[in-house]
Order: C-alpha cells, then structure tokens, then sequence
C-alpha cells in the first residue's frame, strides 16, 4: 500500500530523514514507533504530499505520490499532529467544507457527515462552534475529516497525544473497526503501549532512519529471552546487589544480569524460558537471601528500542526536549 | 455503532474539473463570508471608518475658498472619490491576512492535503471575498456621500467607478496574497500594510489636487497607482463623463481618462503576472 524508499530530508542544516525506507502491506494497521524529533512527522507530511523529499521515492496505492500527488490526496486521509481548526465554523460546517474539497456531492456528503457524527459520537456539539471544543471533541473531529471521503488508507500523526483514557480507547477501537473494514492504517506514536496494543506491524524509527522492523512479536522474539526483575530488599546497597548478581549468575539458563542502580539496585536479568524462575528462587533460598519481588515478563518494546539503539525511549525523548527549537518547528510545518 | 466505513459508495465521484473547481471555490468562499458574518466588526470598522474620514476630512476643509479646487468642486465632493478609492485599497492591500493565519495555524495544510482540482481556487476564493466586501463598503460610501450632499455619479459613472474599483482591488489583493505567501509571518504582513498605506494615501490626490502639491509630492503622485483610480471616479462624479478629457495634469505631461484607466489595467496585469510564479512555487 504504502511504499517509501531512501528518504532523504533536510531543513537547513538539520538532517531528519537519512535515508528512510518503509513498506506498508494493504490492510494492516502499521505503527511508526518513535521519539520525538526521530523524524516521523517528517515522513507522514512526505507521504501525504505536503512536504517533498530531496530525494527517494513515494508511493501510495501504486501512485507515484510526487509525479501525481492529487491522486494520491484522492486515496488517503490525514489527520495531523497539531489540530488546525477553524474556530469561528461550527463542527458540521467545517466537514461540509472539507466534504466539498474532497468534492461529494452535497447529499452523499451530508448523509456520510451524518453517519460520521453517530460513529464518533459527536450529535451533542457538532453544531457548536469549534472554538468551544476540547482536545478530544477536535480529535473525533479531525479523525471524521479524515474518514469522510473513505480513504483507503488512513494516516494519524500521533493521534492520542495529550488526550483522556477516554477519548483514547475510543480511538483505539475506531482504528481497529477501520482495519477489520479492510482500511489501511499507519499511525505514529511515541506510546509503546499503543503501537503494541494496535499494531499489526511496526517500524522503529530513530534518527531518521528504520533501524527495526516487524510485527511487535517478532521484534521482541528477535531479542529473546524473557525479563526478570529482582529485588531482595526493598531498597538494596551496591554491594548486596554485587553479591545476588555474582550468585545468580551462574545459574542454568540464565544469560545476563544487570544491576540498575536507578531503581533501587534491583537487578534485571535475561532468562532463556520461565522454568528458571523457580531456579532463580531454589539459588536465592540456598543461600539465604530473601525476596522482596520477582516480576517476570516477556521482553517490552522498550526492550526492543533499547536494544536498537542502546537507549531507552524515555531516555531518548529527554535528550531531545531540550534541542527543540520552537521557531524550526512553526517554519516547517508552515507553508 | 455505525461502520466508520459507510455502507453507501460515496467515494469522490468525480464530477468534471469544472464542477469540481466550482464546488471547491464556493466552499472556501462560504468559509470567509461565514467569518465575516460571525464576525462582524471587521465589517462594521470597515465601513465607519471610510464615513468618518469623509464626514470629518469633508468638515476640516468645507471653509476652503471657492475656485480653489480644479472645476470648482465643493470639498466634500472633491474628497469623495478619494474616500471610495482608499477604502477599496485598504481592504484589498488586507486580503492576504486571513491566508497568512491559515498559514499560520496549519489551517491551510488541511486544504493542501484535499484532493483540490487547482489550488489555485484558495487564492480565487480570496479575491471573490475581497472584491464583494470592497465593493459593498464603496457602494455604502457613495450612498452617503449621496446622503451628505456630495453628490452622486449616475448610472454610466457608476459603471466606470465599480470598473475602475475591479481593477484596483485586483491588482493589491494580488500583491497581498503574494506577500502573505512570501512573508514569514502575520506580524511582517500587519507591517508593511501598516507601513504602505497612508503615506500611499498621502501620495495621491485622494486629499488634495496636485496643484496644492510641492514638486517632489506632485512627482509621487503623479505616479501613484491610487491616483489613476482616483481621478477617473472623480471625474465620474464632477458631471457628464468624458474619458477623454485630461484628468491628470502631471509634471511629466497630461493624462487623459482612458490613460488613467490604460495605466492602471498596466499595474494590474503587471502585478498579477508578478505574482504568479511566486504563489504558483508556494501552492505547487
């Protein structure tokens, strides 16, 4: 469906895209997974033909997106990041507007507004102005100019930054409708927990380029190994910690053990399969050591970033919070 | 629940280029008359502020002596088609705002996304809006220029002034747009509106001929655009209409009515044609 090879994109001296490849199968409902600043909105406005890349090649559908970008515009809906809305329309005038760009006629176009209000559920303050509109009430209403000439191909610029548990689950399960429909899905975000809960497959995304991709079980089999997390007192010292590591080991199956002295000197440790759980306990008993907790889970995403790219996801949105500069960013999404 | 993917086929059933830039160009149109209408002061500032000029200028000078202006007008009269022209000019030279914020609040990215026939229709609804709203407040002014004494220009004078307005409008709405797509932002857009429009209206014959002029402002005048929209309305208002007699008798020679009016189709092309490639770059 989508088809995005070698990217390349700079604003000024700022590289975001360093040769960005991506291939998206029709159907599926694919998550960009990514800090801030990784370039995915980047990659988004290129698709959807706002913005041109220096080089590499875009296509949609089949479309060559920069030789005939109105076809492409005809196959796929954007909803964007920052929510531009015309405060003084009302919710149903600013979709008969966009109705009309996208050119229904006005009887399919209002009875298709209709069909998007009782969807969304929107009937309480569609006809109210857009100005008096919360984060999540702009979204639904982004998402329905998104939806309303049925694109076969939707695409969410973090879609749920910002917004309720409410308004967010909501959204979840409207995706996942879209996809069961046979609509293709991409969507970015900086939520693990989102790609992993929706995506059917998935990119990370890191620095301007792909550096893992796959369905989220897969990304985490590559990395093997389930996770566990020890601690044998509540708040351990340095050399209590030592002591567990050396101990633990040695034991079979166990493939590493780190202490991570941010968390308490808790210990994290990769285990080949669940039966050494028990073993993990049977050493720890033997010599005396009790145990405050034991978690054991399978690998996370943030496994598999950290793991990528030798950072956490948190770590890597921290360093770039402090880099971004506001006026940069007004210049690229303006016109 | 309904299906978010509707059961009916109305996927874009395209309708012909024609209809298609019809239906869009009236959509963006609506969008600005519904701004105005709910926002009405925009309207309300633009039509006092042209009558309060014209009460209050017409009151400062009503004690000129007689035989001072050309043809021995009154100053109210005098002072009317420079009214109707600078008002036209303001609202024209402001056009670019709206699409500057569009601009701004990524408002215009939602329309760049749409599958839109010719991108030029964002620009056309803009003229459209512009134009009518010009129009409108000129015709207001005029009523009560009508109203004050000052006179009225009858039905073939009323033609020559909406003609002459057309192209006034045209040729700065152009240039606004241009700037609008040209500037960063709205605060250098507001600037040079601010800073091109009264020693524009200064520099022309709007407030006085160019007899009262010294030869260096006589020279500006003389070439300002304004003036060339000016005196053909002012000569629609001083009787019965000749285009062929001398309007402007500048320091480089006289001007006829049909010059003022060749010199000011001349600016418009000029600028329309200067301005293409740039919006053409922007919106591509």
């Amino acid at each position: 469906m989508i088809e995005l090879k070698q990217l390349e994109k700079s604003y000024g001296t700022v590289q975001a895209l360093k040769g960005l490849s991506l291939k998206v199968p029709r159907g599926c409902l694919y998550g960009l997974l990514g800090p801030n600043g990784a370039g995915k909105t980047t990659t988004l406005r290129i698709l959807c033909t706002l913005l041109a890349p220096d080089s590499g090649t875009v296509s949609v559908a089949g479309l060559d997106a920069l030789s005939d970008p109105r076809a492409v515009r005809l196959e796929l809906g954007y909803v964007a990041q920052e929510v531009a809305i015309d405060k003084i329309l009302t919710g149903r005038e600013l979709l008969q507007l966009q109705g009309d760009l996208y050119h229904l006629r006005s009887s399919d176009r209002d009875g298709r507004i209709a069909e998007l209000i009782d969807c969304l559920g929107m009937q309480d303050w569609i006809d109210r102005r857009c100005g008096t509109y919360s984060g999540g009430m702009r979204r639904r209403i982004d998402l329905a100019s998104g939806l309303l000439h049925q694109p076969q191909l939707l695409v969410l610029d973090e879609p749920t930054v910002g917004l309720d548990i409410e308004s967010r689950s909501a959204i979840w399960q409207l995706l996942r409708e879209l996809r069961a429909q046979g609509t293709t899905v991409l969507l970015s975000s900086h939520y693990l927990e989102e790609v992993e809960a929706l995506a059917d497959r998935m990119a990370i995304i890191d620095d301007g380029r792909v550096i893992a991709e796959g369905t989220p079980d897969q990304l985490k089999q590559q990395l093997g190994g389930d996770r566990v997390t020890l601690r044998v007192k509540e708040f351990s010292d340095d050399r209590e910690a030592e002591q567990v590591r050396q101990l633990l080991q040695g034991v079979d199956g166990v493939r590493q053990v780190v202490v991570n002295r941010v968390q308490g000197f808790s210990l994290n440790l990769v285990v080949e399969n669940e039966e050494v759980v028990p073993r993990l306990r049977e050493q720890l008993d033997g010599a005396q050591l009790p145990v405050f907790a034991l978690a054991h889970s399978r690998p996370s995403l943030d496994d598999v970033y950290l793991q990528a790219t030798g950072r956490t996801l948190m770590d890597a949105e921290l360093a770039v919070a402090g880099q971004r500069d506001s006026k940069l960013e007004r210049k690229k999404a303006m016109r | 629940m309904t299906s978010p993917v509707a059961a009916v086929t109305t996927r874009a059933a395209e309708q012909g280029p024609l209809a298609d830039l019809v239906q869009e160009t009236l959509a963006l149109t609506r969008r600005l008359f519904l701004q105005l209408l709910r926002r009405p002061s925009t309207l309300i500032a633009g039509i006092l502020q042209p009558l309060i000029w014209l009460v209050l200028f017409g009151a400062l000078f009503s004690n000129a002596p007689d035989g001072l202006l050309p043809g021995g007008m009154t100053y109210g009269r005098f002072l009317g088609a420079g009214v109707i022209v600078f008002t036209a000019f303001s609202g024209a030279l402001n056009a670019g705002l709206p699409v500057m914020f569009d601009r701004e609040f990524g408002f215009l990215n939602r329309l760049l996304v749409a599958p839109l026939r010719s991108r030029s229709s964002i620009v056309l609804a803009s003229v459209i809006y512009i134009t009518s709203l010009s129009l409108l407040q000129s015709l207001a002014i005029m009523a009560t220029a009508a109203l004050l004494g000052y006179g009225w220009p009858g039905v073939t004078g009323l033609v020559l002034v909406l003609f002459t307005l057309l192209l006034l409008v045209f040729a700065f709405t152009a240039l606004s747009l241009g700037l609008a797509f040209a500037l960063p932002g709205h605060i250098e857009l507001i600037a040079v509106i601010f800073v091109a429009n009264l020693p524009l209206l200064f520099a022309s014959t709007a407030l006085a001929p160019l007899s009262f002029m010294p030869d260096w402002l006589g020279w500006l005048a003389a070439l300002n655009p304004l003036t060339f929209a000016i005196e053909p309305i002012r000569a629609a208002y001083a009787g019965p209409l000749d285009l062929g007699a001398v309007l402007l008798d500048a320091p480089y020679g006289t001007v006829s009515g049909y010059g003022c009016l060749t010199v000011l189709m001349v600016v418009t092309v000029g600028l329309f044609l200067m301005i293409r490639p740039l919006l053409n770059r922007k919106l591509a």
